[in-house]
């Protein structure tokens, strides 16, 4: 029977079923301070041991901050939960890149960096932005802390089998047009809950020909547009990138791995519950304008009329995200004044992600209406690469501010954030109410879109300014 | 886990489609190590007009007083009802840990988030999916002077208001854990043998993995 690639690995996972429930063995596990706490509390009070050590790969990443980092967390409460993390791997003898360590950065960054992150693998994380890592042809789901503590102690969880939907995008991407693009695209089409209950498997010609880090980009987004997973197939891409990282696999092992990875694609005549074909040579550079994903539009268009939506629902929802967003119906997105740029985030804060926004900022300077621009690298590696290329002197000549590695200001739960009011263009995931500091208004793009509204102190169309 | 098998309760109609996981507790309180203690900070940028943070005192905070939460006749209330995509965004379980600490044991809305609506059984709150003609009468019934006041029996799977009975679906092992306020970690010891079983003929075909 033919099969799509979510099929064939989950089936290679299934220790036992039930009733269309499975016991799923997982194989990767992927820890950070945040969403961990309680889940090694419940071991501890249930005296119940971890099932796979090393299955486990933790890191701060959430509440790390990009500064002074030789002065230790200042906030308090920040430290006790990285503290609590470190204690929790010292106890458990889990390997943990600390934040002194050159390899600590976002944890969907360090994973597929480090090779941890294997085609055919399980793997989870108790964190959403986990889809990214379906890039590398695996089968990634964020999940909840009891979901933490249940793999924890069972190496499995409990799981339904997804619908599945294909996402066809052919055709060639214009210049300055980017996998950022491609995800908002699709979440503007298909909306925030279009993917809900599915795999996505993005395929097609324009996903053939992005990089790695464009395809961690597009499936590290396909929970924005509701699915918990993205996937997409294997080829010579994702076995070069795995090469010769430090878990991946070695000798003999990696070519036997080889020959396995290069089945892990969907069959040719594989059946799939919903199928969605998308011209990229149609996709512009994306804008939101609103306080959801699907809030979205072309840099050259203007913000939607509420009222051309179909649903009540809807339009109360786009009336209210205009008055958050302090935006009219009818303004052009060009029109836009910022006053913040963050370049960073499990999405794009890597090392691609840095040289494409350093080409548009390279001898220019960042406007003057700008308070804020900053760039924070995915990882210390990502960090020391991109200075080994001279990129942070770019940025820096530009005025732009040049960070440490961690999730920053994606979600503000350091002190890098915005404050009421302030407008943000950002290569990250969410531009939920408050979600970068309390009443702070988000606008998602792309790094070459971000790099070029610093320029500006306003949105423009990057394939013009540059 | 608390269980759940009939529940009785006032309809809180928070008439909003969307609403993500930062907006149910913001960032700033998942610092916290514990489980407990998030119910103050429930929808707190909706329900405050003054910035929340860790440690501030509830009682000294300004009440946004048309927030639904803090109207008077929903005070008391423990069954939330919403629009469509209720729980998406981030899979933090501080979420469910927030509406169940403030004492919202049912969700009533159209769809779902995945990860949400997964978080929510495993701490004792039932979320239902009801239609979208349901959604529309429960919200003009809970928005009325008289309000709405429902029963929810999970073992039979109703929803029962004063004129009327509605049926809805439950995975068949959701409910048991819920009725039975189980933890599913010690149900899936119980097939220990089995995982081993399994791990053994997998890395024997996968060796690469074993590392």
């Amino acid at each position: 029977m033919a099969l799509t690639l979510y099929e064939k690995i989950f089936n290679r996972h299934v220790v036992r079923e039930d009733n269309d429930t499975y016991l799923i063995y997982i194989d990767r596990h992927l820890v950070h301070e945040v969403t961990s706490p309680q889940a090694f509390e419940g071991l501890r009070m249930a005296d119940r041991k971890i099932w796979r050590t090393n299955s486990i790969l933790a890191v701060p990443d959430h509440n790390v901050p990009t500064t002074d980092r030789e002065k230790g967390i200042l906030d308090p409460i920040s430290k006790i939960q990285i503290d609590t993390l470190d204690d929790n791997c010292k106890k458990n003898k889990l390997m943990q890149f600390q934040m002194d360590d050159v390899r600590q950065g976002i944890v969907h960054v360090i994973g597929p960096e480090q090779g941890s992150t294997l085609p055919g693998m399980t793997i989870v994380c108790g964190d959403s932005h986990t889809s990214t890592h379906g890039a590398f042809g695996a089968l990634a789901v964020g999940i909840g802390t009891s979901e933490v503590e249940h793999v924890l102690a069972t190496q499995c969880l409990i799981l339904k089998k997804f619908k599945t939907m294909l996402i066809n995008v052919n055709g060639t991407l214009g210049d300055h047009v980017s996998a950022k693009d491609i995800a908002l695209h699709v979440i503007g089409q298909i909306g925030t809950a279009g993917g809900t209950g599915h795999a996505i498997e993005f395929a097609g010609s324009a996903i053939k020909n992005l990089s790695m880090e464009g395809r961690m980009t597009l499936c590290n987004m396909a929970i924005e547009a509701g699915s918990r997973a993205g996937l997409i197939g294997v080829d010579n891409k994702t076995i070069d990138y795995l090469k010769s990282k430090p878990f991946a696999p070695a000798g003999e092992n990696w070519k036997k791995a080889v020959t396995d990875w290069k089945n892990l694609v969907s069959d040719k005549d594989a059946q799939f519950d919903k199928k969605i074909e998308i011209d990229a040579s149609s996709i512009e550079p994306q804008v939101t304008w609103g306080t959801s994903p699907e809030m979205v539009c072309s840099i050259n268009d203007k913000i939607p009329d509420p009222l051309q939506e179909k649903s009540l629902s809807n339009q109360k929802g786009y009336q209210g995200a205009l008055e958050y967003m302090g935006l009219k119906q009818g303004t052009s997105i060009k029109d836009i004044q910022l006053d913040k740029i963050f370049i960073g985030s499990c999405t794009n804060s890597r090392i691609e992600d840095l040289r494409k926004a350093a080409d548009i900022v390279k001898t220019k300077k960042v406007a003057t209406n700008i308070k804020l621009a900053l760039v924070v690298p995915g990882s210390g590696l990502v960090k020391n690469q991109a200075e080994e290329e001279g990129l942070d002197k770019i940025f820096i000549n530009a005025g732009f501010e040049w960070r440490d590695p961690g999730c920053s200001m994606c979600l503000a739960m350091n002190a890098d954030r915005l404050e009421p009011h302030e407008r943000c263009a950002s290569t990250s995931n969410r531009n939920f109410e408050g979600r970068q500091g309390q009443g702070g208004r988000t606008h998602l793009v792309s790094p070459e879109m971000a790099a070029a509204a610093a320029i500006h102190g306003k949105f423009v169309d990057v394939r013009e300014a540059s | 886990m608390l269980p759940i098998n009939k529940h009785q309760g006032i309809v809180i109609p928070l008439d909003r489609a969307n609403v993500d996981t930062d907006a149910i507790i913001p960032k700033q309180f998942l610092k916290s190590i514990k489980k407990s203690g998030f119910g103050p900070n429930l929808f707190d940028e909706w329900r405050y007009l003054d910035h929340g943070e860790p440690g501030i005192n509830p009682e000294n905070r300004e009440l946004n007083p048309d927030f639904i939460l803090n109207k008077q006749n929903y005070r008391e209330g423990t069954i939330l009802l919403a629009r469509e995509n209720f729980g998406c965004g981030s899979s933090r379980e501080h979420a469910p840990w927030a509406l169940l600490d403030y004492g919202i044991r049912i969700i009533l809305a159209p769809s779902f988030a995945d990860i949400f609506y997964g978080n929510c059984f495993k701490n004792g709150i039932l979320p239902i999916q009801i239609s979208d003609e349901l959604t529309d009468l429960f919200f003009k019934k809970a928005l009325s002077e008289t309000g709405l006041n429902l029963t929810i029996d999970l073992e039979s799977q109703l929803i029962l208001d004063d004129d009327d009975e509605y049926g809805f679906k439950v995975d068949e092992f959701k409910k048991h854990c819920l009725l039975k306020g189980l933890d599913d970690i010690g149900l899936t010891l119980e097939y220990g043998q089995d995982i081993k079983d399994f791990e053994k003929l997998y890395y024997n075909q996968y060796p690469w993995l074993t590392k």
